[in-house]
């Protein structure tokens, strides 16, 4: 029974994601001493391992809606710019209206983008690269046409707490996270729709023969794509009491796409994971915390991000795979 | 009636906006708004051209604006730091570009990965390593450097032709050449076409693909080598961004983005036009310099919607023509 078992979890999804989280995790504490130390202070937990959990929040939103879109072979370069706007509206809105008119705008907001994206894919049959990258050229403009050019900050209690207060000891930002991925996992894996998604990803035409309706399954996964990245848009500005047009997001969409790749899913379609593209994240967020508490540059960031894109790119490689295979039986 | 050709409405609403913004501010048309507005844009244009023969070929190429970054930083610490005479630090980057674009191009091939992540690692790896050699800008300040800013064809009108416009005319039209009138070019539009069909063909798609990556990674050192006279300093944080813009005016430009159609002239209008809005934002005054960002998203928007108009058109008419029922 032994061996059956090691074999199972040798075989089971998300091993490698989670063995190197746990590595490069290991590598924190081994650089920083007081990595895992956590304490109690105004009821919330403070430590190096929250502060990376409550970094990753807006990252692991994005990814949240952008391991969907990647699923049904599509890719969302739109959602930096779409947290931009969120943002910006929520920013502009906390002080005067209170804090559910500012969410519900900013919410709607990245509604609407997430249509528009999903308008022009599923519609009109646009690439997906080219249809959102319109958003991401002109959402930034967007965005800052809303601050009118400036930063715009607030000092509306509950939306900062959105980005800086705590539940039961636990960041806010943490907890939107896991709730998002519970209401996400339950709605795609709880019903068929992630098996419809995975379908349209893997074969849109055969799926269209088979009765589903792929037009729907794209518009869907973009809106909520839209809708998490602005949520995500939301929080980035409740963290630093304020919208920056012009920074908000930056790359984020690069962040995000690479947390959805490190996490398994592939970028041909057809099979996705909530879970590990959320311990995709968590690497990057670890990652790049590591660095800082070594006290090598940040510059350092980049290069580490671009070697470890080709080493999951080439383990995910067809090419590659078959290699594996070859060398596998040749070694049996 | 032949339908109009897509670089034909780029060139239309080039000169519509020209005239549009002449009618508004007289001074506009003048050969000085001219000539500034090429010198302003004459890195655009060169890294434009070399992002044309990817888009074409079917790929895209998401690290040149890094690599105009890592040309800077590098052009300016070799010649400022090291002492290198400035030709033979252009040589090195060229080089050096040139194996850069070649290896993302080979891991393309080799291993079936899609451009786009590909070409995202490069960009990571770029402008890592441009902040690794420096953070700090490094003002350039060898001979070379004041000769070329010096250097000027004087137009009638008081129009200052400048050294750095005239090499990316050259680029352009050199482009124009490669793309249109040489084997290399026909097998570009091949490649965008079909892949499978070009390499049953006989085409050697594997060297095909790592050249045509190298020559955008070459003409975006180029274009970092021209960034550099034009602001006469390296710095890493430089030309963040571009690879939108160079998207941006290749598909503005009338090539489709799914590869198989387009030209480089039409890119060099998709450049102009986004100069076009920065000029009239700065004679206006009033404008703040992102209405460039949403009439470029705009503008691509109107420009993709009619392609995919085209391509639907041509669809629909195809069977008929051959007499079979559409499915």
């Amino acid at each position: 029974m032994m061996p059956s078992m090691m074999q199972r979890l040798l075989q089971s999804r998300g091993l490698a994601q989670i063995v190197a989280l746990l590595v490069i995790l290991a590598i924190d504490r081994a650089v920083s001493p007081q990595f895992f130390d956590l304490r109690m202070q105004d009821g919330r937990l403070f430590g190096s391992l929250i502060d990376v959990l409550n970094r990753v929040a807006p990252v692991a939103l994005l990814a949240l809606g952008m391991v969907l879109v990647i699923a049904t072979r599509g890719i969302d370069l739109s959602v930096g710019a779409v947290m931009a706007i969120a943002g910006a509206i929520a920013a502009s809105l906390a002080d005067a209206h209170g804090l559910p008119l500012a969410l519900a705008a900013a919410l709607g907001a990245g509604l609407l983008c997430g249509l528009w994206n999903g308008f022009l894919v599923a519609v009109l049959g646009i690439q997906p690269i080219v249809a959102t990258l319109i958003l991401m050229v002109a959402g930034r403009g967007v965005a800052q046409l809303i601050t009118e050019g400036r930063i715009v900050t607030f000092t509306a209690p509950d939306l900062v707490w959105l980005g800086n207060g705590a539940v039961l000891g636990v960041p806010t930002p943490v907890v939107v996270v896991l709730g998002m991925l519970v209401v996400t996992g339950a709605v795609v894996r709880g019903s068929a729709l992630g098996l419809l998604i995975e379908a349209t990803g893997g074969n849109a035409r055969a799926s269209e023969l088979a009765g589903i309706g792929t037009r729907t399954m794209i518009l869907a996964v973009y809106v909520w794509c839209g809708l998490c990245a602005a949520l995500g848009g939301v929080i980035a500005a409740a963290d630093i009491m304020g919208a920056d047009a012009n920074n908000a997001g930056l790359w984020l969409e690069l962040d995000a796409i690479l947390a959805v790749v490190i996490g398994g899913t592939s970028l041909f379609g057809g099979r996705f994971s909530l879970v590990l593209a959320m311990v995709g994240a968590l690497i990057i967020q670890a990652m790049n915390t590591g660095i800082l508490l070594s006290g090598y540059p940040p510059e350092f960031n980049l290069l580490v991000k671009a070697a470890v894109v080709l080493i999951v790119l080439l383990l995910q490689s067809p090419r590659f795979a078959n290699a594996g295979a070859v060398l596998g039986r040749a070694r049996q | 009636m032949r339908r109009l050709p897509p670089v034909a409405i780029t060139a239309i609403v080039f000169v519509v906006g020209f005239a549009l913004c002449t009618a508004q501010f007289p001074n506009f048309a003048s050969t000085r708004v001219a000539a500034n507005l090429l010198t302003d844009n004459a890195f655009l244009g060169i890294v434009a051209t070399g992002m044309t023969f990817v888009i074409i070929s079917g790929g895209i190429d998401l690290s040149v604006g890094s690599v105009i970054g890592f040309t800077t930083v590098f052009v300016a610490l070799a010649i400022e730091r090291l002492g290198v005479p400035p030709l033979v630090a252009f040589a090195a980057i060229l080089m050096l570009c040139a194996a850069f674009g070649a290896a993302m191009g080979a891991i393309i091939h080799v291993f079936d990965m899609p451009p786009f992540i590909v070409t995202l690692a490069g960009m990571f790896l770029a402008r890592g390593a441009s902040f690794l050699m420096s953070t700090e800008s490094t003002p350039i300040s060898a001979p070379l450097y004041s000769t070329v800013s010096d250097f000027a064809l004087r137009l009638p009108g008081g129009g200052r032709l400048t050294a750095i416009a005239l090499i990316m005319l050259a680029v352009v039209a050199a482009g124009a050449v490669l793309l249109h009138f040489t084997r290399f070019g026909a097998n570009v539009y091949a490649l965008g076409g079909s892949r499978a069909t070009t390499a049953l063909m006989g085409i050697p798609v594997g060297s095909m693909t790592v050249r045509i990556y190298m020559l955008s990674s070459v003409l975006a050192g180029l274009a970092g080598i021209v960034f550099s006279f034009y602001t006469a300093a390296g710095y890493s944080l430089s030309a963040v961004g571009v690879e939108l813009d160079s998207i941006a005016a290749v598909v503005i430009g009338g090539t489709l983005l799914t590869g198989g159609q387009g030209s480089v002239v039409g890119t060099l209008l998709g450049v102009l036009i986004q100069g076009l809005i920065q000029t009239y934002i700065n004679f206006d005054g009033t404008l703040s310099s992102w209405w460039t960002k949403i009439v470029t998203g705009i503008l691509l928007f109107a420009f993709i919607a009619l392609q995919q108009a085209m391509i639907g058109i041509a669809r629909r008419a195809g069977p008929r023509k051959a007499g079979v029922l559409k499915s």
